[in-house]
């Protein structure tokens, strides 16, 4: 392995690969540089699901068209306006090759089950899931001749004047070396799972966050490109966070320890007390604002509340409900006073007024006289077994990076853009993401961004 | 919770999986596993033999070990599979010829193939036993036709008994919520599912084996041997109609029908196990039931052995190696007929029986 290569990709996901893969095709000697062991490779690519592009018609994969203008509507909804609007819609005009592109590098989309899988009409499904997509890119990339090292974790950046040298790192058995390369494109992701950078902002309460992706986003590359002059972009103190099971492991437990049953029962915190309207909006619109609502409670910790006529409304769950015979049973497997348990679903019982219950429209079954309302879906729990799930907030990614242009190159603090850093994926995705999210952002962030960037840094170095 | 260690382990991936649903595009068994929200006994045999080891759930699952989660969905079907023949088998006495597999097939095949070896010897003189036979009823010098008929026959017809028997009990396990009786679209379906080998292709990019690079090598082996198989059941049964109803005794030339179909069969029943058993001995170790090594490659061996000693007896016929070949070749077929019930032999008539069943669902699905 030759120590001075024309592209250095930091990184081993989505962004890193697609940069990887299209610095190669544009004639660079290319190495990827990952700091996880080898199964453990791709970032939160390996939890992801599915990428959100712009196209004009139905697909075998899309049911209908899915235009630039609608997507950029999407984002500008769940952002509220916090985006690059230049940035963005570039984005969204290159994310329509994305959809051919991606299969050219091996990708493949799931088809129709014929019945058993509704498609999308915005997103389309990687067939196997986001492991799977990276294996492929993996394939390809090692087939085009890309170097790629596992477990190579970058200590240091040499940076001069906004252009980039060297790359130092640690290797597990030969000790510290340097790596040279006559470009950069930084794709390492954000920082959500370095509990002690969360701590900055969220005080001893990140103790309690599960860190539901990778547990090697550490932030450390974009730390250092922040400390070495480069310009950041996006509110550091916000992460994307929803309810996950209070079971679930510290990090990496992916998307499985989602709930979403939250509409359809009541959520109380410690103190067996309701903290916020249940049926506010449909799910999954509202998905994401659970894990913050947790966040703010004592000890992070929260309860999904319902009974037994509501348990196959939702998807199957990794952990079992914890169960009781009584109110007062359950109340007592989850710590929880009993009498202030029972009060509470005493009162929103007998606050619930009858209506029609359809869970795919805001339908009219609402409480009345109780703080906070339940505005949809309320139903009386009422039924034995009583059932309940323990959350807390599951930290998806983070928003603060490193400001780009539409090339994917880094700006300096200056305004200046570098003469050879680019950056890709979630690293750079808070020019486009302010805040909020939409499914598969992440991954057309990713996939864009690392085939501009892979395309810009060869340019670069071949000239 | 369930009867055995592997069910309870089935049934926790089952669970995880349920709660995923990643791989749901992948081949049958996730579709399945999405019909239920709780797994019996029953439901856990009918998807661990719907599963045809193509591996690529586990080369995509991002909770494959060495995540804590631990999720191994090839191995622990595999396993499950396994107990499962031994669950079913007819008679129940017998089912513990699945244990030790490979030591009770290669036992069975020594002793059938002795058998016929000293049987001929006690029935013919040396002169016979080692002479030059040609020309019609050749090998019935050495054994009466209708002998050797009789004998095989009952043979056969042993092993499908018991193999009914034991399907019989796996369709009422896994039929339990519907029950019934196939319907001949479902069975038609399956036929086609189970012919051209649709879900080991690891979702289309073909199955994983010895890394993660997928390639279609496993399914070609196994068509060689499959239908290399068919073909040589159809030389029997094409000579055996030869003989009753045209009274065409073999041998028969080798442009002749029995013949050319037990050549093309022959070579597919060496090459096609070769290539199994390679790419058996190659496969990454976290994806095999090692303890079943040695009931798959006792299989294999016994297809091999069928195919070669057939061969081999086309080839010398004519000359004074006849008589002992034609020995080791009915000793082969007969341990091949009598073991088939109680070996690796079943995985493709439980495969067939879920694959039927999974055919109904899908049909009952999309009724409804």
């Amino acid at each position: 392995m030759s120590s001075k290569y024309d592209v250095l990709v930091i990184g081993g996901g989505n962004a890193a690969l697609c940069a990887a893969i299209s610095a190669r095709r544009g004639g660079a000697s290319v190495l990827v540089l990952e700091g996880a062991p080898k199964f453990y490779r791709g970032g939160n690519t390996r939890h992801t699901r599915n990428m959100r592009c712009a196209h004009d018609a139905a697909t075998e994969i899309l049911t209908g068209p899915y235009t630039e203008e609608e997507f950029w509507e999407d984002l500008l909804r769940v952002t509220g306006g916090k985006t690059d609007e230049v940035l963005a819609r570039h984005m969204i005009r290159e994310s329509k090759d994305i959809l051919n592109w991606i299969v050219e590098q091996g990708v493949r989309w799931q088809p129709s089950l014929g019945g058993t899988l509704s498609l999308g009409r915005t997103n389309s499904f990687f067939l196997g899931g986001g492991r799977a997509m990276l294996n492929a890119l993996y394939l390809t990339a090692e087939r085009l001749g890309v170097d790629v090292e596992y477990d190579a974790e970058v200590t240091d950046l040499v940076i001069e004047d906004g252009m980039f040298l060297a790359a130092r790192l640690k290797r597990p058995i030969n000790g510290e070396t340097e790596i040279r390369a006559t470009s950069l494109v930084a794709a390492a992701g954000g920082f959500e799972a370095n509990i002690e950078w969360l701590k900055q902002y969220w005080g001893e309460a990140a103790d309690n966050f599960l860190i539901r992706g990778t547990p090697y986003n550490r932030g450390s590359v974009l730390k250092m490109l922040l400390d070495k002059g480069v310009q950041e972009v996006g509110d550091p103190t916000q992460c994307h966070a929803v309810a996950i099971d209070a079971r679930a492991p510290k990090f990496d437990g992916g998307i499985i320890t989602r709930h979403d049953s939250v509409v359809f029962g009541i959520v109380v915190n410690k103190h067996s007390q309701r903290f916020y309207d249940e049926g506010e909006d449909i799910w999954p619109k509202r998905y994401a604002i659970w894990g913050r609502l947790v966040a703010a409670q004592p000890d992070q910790i929260a309860y999904i509340i319902f009974d037994s006529t509501v348990v196959t409304s939702f998807m199957p769950t990794l952990f079992p409900p914890i169960a009781g015979q009584t109110v007062a049973e359950l109340a007592g497997k989850l710590e929880l006073d009993p009498v202030a348990l029972e009060k509470t679903i005493t009162e929103f019982n007998a606050a619930v007024r009858p209506g029609t219950f359809d869970h795919t429209v805001l339908d009219d079954c609402v409480t009345e006289g109780i703080t906070p309302a339940k505005t949809h879906w309320a139903r009386r729990i009422e039924t034995p077994p009583y059932l309940a799930y323990p959350v807390r907030p599951g930290i998806t990614f983070t928003y603060l990076g490193t400001r780009v242009n539409k090339e994917s190159r880094m700006l300096m603090a200056d305004g200046r853009p570098s003469a050879n850093m680019f950056a890709a994926g979630e690293i750079m995705a808070g020019n486009v993401l302010g805040k909020g999210y939409a499914a598969g952002m992440g991954m057309t962030i990713g996939s864009v961004f690392g085939r501009i960037a892979g395309r810009e840094a060869a340019k670069h170095a071949r000239n | 919770m369930h009867g055995t260690r592997i069910l309870d382990e089935a049934d926790r991936l089952m669970t995880v999986c349920n709660s995923c649903r990643y791989c749901e595009g992948l081949c049958a068994v996730f579709p399945a596993m999405e019909m239920r929200r709780a797994f019996s006994d029953g439901d856990l045999n009918y998807l661990a033999n719907l599963c045809h080891s193509c591996g690529a759930c586990y080369v995509d699952c991002q909770f494959s070990p060495p995540h804590e989660f631990n999720v191994n969905v090839p191995r622990t079907l595999a396993v499950a599979r396994a107990e499962s023949y031994a669950a079913y088998a007819w008679p129940q006495a017998l089912s513990g010829a699945f244990t030790r597999n490979g030591l009770v097939i290669s036992i069975v095949a020594a002793l059938s193939m002795a058998a016929f070896i000293l049987g001929f010897v006690a029935l013919n003189d040396r002169a016979v036993l080692f002479g030059v036979h040609t020309g019609p009823g050749a090998f019935y010098r050495l054994l009466p036709h209708n002998a050797m008929a009789a004998l095989f026959s009952a043979a056969f017809l042993y092993a499908i008994f018991a193999l009914v028997m034991s399907v019989r009990a796996f369709w009422r396990d896994i039929g339990t919520p519907i029950g019934g009786r196939a319907d001949g679209g479902s069975i038609f379906q399956a036929i086609r599912d189970a012919g051209e080998l649709r879900y080991l292709h690891g979702g289309g990019v073909g199955c994983y084996n010895e890394d993660e690079k997928p390639t279609d090598r496993r399914k070609l082996y196994h068509h060689l041997t499959f239908y290399g198989f068919l073909l040589c059941f159809a030389a029997t049964s094409v000579a055996t109609l030869y003989h009753y109803l045209l009274a065409r005794e073999a041998p028969y030339p080798w442009w002749d029908l029995p013949v050319v179909l037990g050549t093309l069969g022959g070579i597919g029943l060496i090459v096609g196990p070769i290539g199994l058993f390679i790419a058996k001995s190659r496969r990454a170790p976290e994806l095999l039931d090692a303890q079943r090594y040695g009931m798959d490659v006792g299989f294999i061996a016994m297809l091999f052995l069928t195919g070669l000693t057939g061969m081999l007896l086309l080839l010398l016929r004519e000359t004074a190696a006849m008589g002992p070949l034609l020995a080791l070749h009915l000793g082969a077929v007969f341990a091949l007929f009598i073991t088939m019930p109680y070996g690796k032999f079943v995985h493709g008539i439980y495969r067939f029986a879920a694959l039927v069943r999974y055919a109904q669902e899908r049909r009952g699905e999309a009724g409804s």
